[in-house]
């Protein structure tokens, strides 16, 4: 089992319903945000182009996160997810600093927070709570060793990318191009 | 003009817009760190070289400053945690991957070895004294039985203490500026520096001021050399190391570092020395307290332009 979201970034629109889901779902402090979108535009006028995406923790098969820490406080979970333990969590930030993607932050009662995929939701067959209210239906989660999941489907047929690949930590939230 | 525009929803505090999540905290403590690192290194080297006699400051006196450095070092450490009561966690598990993991180990380890260490010398300083507590008293005996292994321990271990303080940050791949294994010799040639610069300030003998004052010369220049090889290296990597090196070399941390910790660091502090031991009389505070202040400098610098420093894509 390897978890793996993808994002048509074709399809967003950038309403942040996704933000708010999730806000609502994991409780994230006010002010606070364990997924956020990302508007880009490139391009030299009148040639531009914009690529919104919706990003939070890739959930790296390599992560860096996981390497820091020194409590073992973050680690992997069934599915490759990349989980923090609070009860562990000491606050160092070391693994805020060790993330390219800027997805963590220092929740407000001491332990260093993110996304988690939703990993209650997954154990009762759910999606991730922002994939399930996308209102363009431009999110997918399922397994990539499945190679007839939608998921791999989707790598196989569609051209994609991801994030910062040249860091080494094997993102496992792709993103449709 | 070809043109990109980053719009982020993400405001995270001490995140958004720059990370900022370590304060002044931990370069006060990796200062700190280094320093201690310093004064034992010096004292257990002298100690083994037999030199105790003919270098008082270096093996006896200076090494009382450091438990109460590696103390502050340690408060400094314990105030940037966040979860701070669940500091003991650290100590339930080994993570060989993580030199945050190897700090905190090997804090406790030289932490109460430079607290024997100056028991062991504590009728230097009162001369008189008796113990009101047998163990303290079979420490010290026990310290002075088994001098040589103790040096050698605390030799090992001051230089991982020092060099790990530059290993903690050039782990972070994320940080461009930081993710380069020079950071760790330059950090603990940084720190044997301060220290030395630490003992010719205490010193009363001629000898061991002009020892140590040569000490940091050569040290001065390891590390002169040290941060060429940095940017040479920047100049030579990834669009992510270029972008992190124009922070010094012409961005926002061009004069404090460059003038700062360059200039009034290292370079006038060397001049001030080899014209003291050309025999112009210099009080030799002046250049200890700029080498004192451009290390610290150094790691504020390191450790606020690291965290600016980020791939972007």
């Amino acid at each position: 089992m390897r978890y793996a979201m993808i994002i048509d970034t074709k399809k967003c629109v950038g309403c942040s319903d996704c933000v708010v889901a999730c806000q609502n779902e994991n409780r994230v402090p006010i002010g606070y945000c364990r997924d956020w979108v990302i508007e880009n535009a490139k391009g030299t006028f009148p040639n531009v182009s914009i690529e919104l995406r919706s990003e939070r923790c890739n959930h790296c098969e390599n992560s860096p996160c996981v390497r820091c820490c020194p409590t073992g406080a973050s680690h992997y979970e069934n599915g490759g997810l990349v989980m923090v333990d609070r009860s562990k969590c000491i606050g160092c930030g070391a693994c805020v600093q060790s993330c390219p993607y800027n997805a963590r932050y220092s929740h407000p009662d001491g332990f260093v927070d993110k996304c988690s995929f939703c990993n209650h939701r997954l154990k009762e067959g759910k999606n991730p709570s922002c994939v399930s209210v996308c209102p363009t239906s431009c999110m997918y989660f399922g397994d990539l060793d499945d190679s007839e999941s939608q998921v791999s489907q989707l790598l196989k047929n569609r051209g994609w990318k991801v994030l910062a690949p040249e860091v080494g930590t094997k993102p496992q939230v792709y993103y449709l191009i | 003009m070809n043109e990109e525009i980053l719009i982020s929803g993400r405001m995270n505090p001490h995140i958004d817009p720059t990370l900022g999540i370590w304060g002044w905290e931990i370069p006060l403590y990796l200062f700190l760190g280094g320093l201690a690192a310093g004064i034992l290194f010096f004292a257990a080297l002298y100690s083994l070289l037999g030199k105790e006699k003919e270098l008082p400051t270096a093996v006896r006196k200076a090494t009382f400053l450091v438990p109460i450095i590696l103390m502050v070092g340690l408060g400094a450490l314990f105030l940037d945690l966040k979860n701070k009561l669940y500091f003991w966690q650290l100590y339930t598990t080994i993570r060989i991957e993580s030199p945050m993991s190897w700090g905190a180990w090997i804090l406790m380890l030289i932490t109460p070895l430079s607290m024997a260490w100056c028991l062991s010398y504590w009728r230097d300083l009162i001369p008189n004294w008796t113990w009101q507590l047998k163990f303290l008293e079979w420490v010290e005996v026990f310290v002075q039985k088994y001098r040589k292994t103790f040096a050698w321990t605390m030799i090992i271990s001051s230089v991982i203490l020092g060099i790990y303080t530059g290993i903690l940050l050039s782990a972070f791949n994320a940080r461009p500026l930081w993710n380069t294994s020079i950071l760790g010799p330059l950090f603990l040639v940084s720190g044997l520096s301060t220290g030395a610069a630490t003992i010719m300030w205490l010193s009363k003998e001629k000898l061991e001021r002009s020892l140590f004052s040569k000490i940091d010369l050569l040290l001065i220049g390891i590390e002169v050399f040290f941060i060429i090889h940095l940017f040479m290296g920047f100049m030579a990597s990834n669009a992510a190391q270029i972008e992190a090196a124009q922070l010094f070399l012409g961005g926002a941390y061009t004069l404090p570092f460059w003038g700062g910790v360059v200039l009034l660091g290292l370079v006038i502090p060397a001049i001030l020395e080899v014209m003291e031991l050309r025999g112009k009389h210099i009080p030799v505070a002046l250049p200890a307290i700029l080498i004192l202040i451009g290390g610290l400098v150094f790691r504020f610098i390191i450790v606020d332009a690291g965290q600016i420093s980020q791939y972007f894509y």
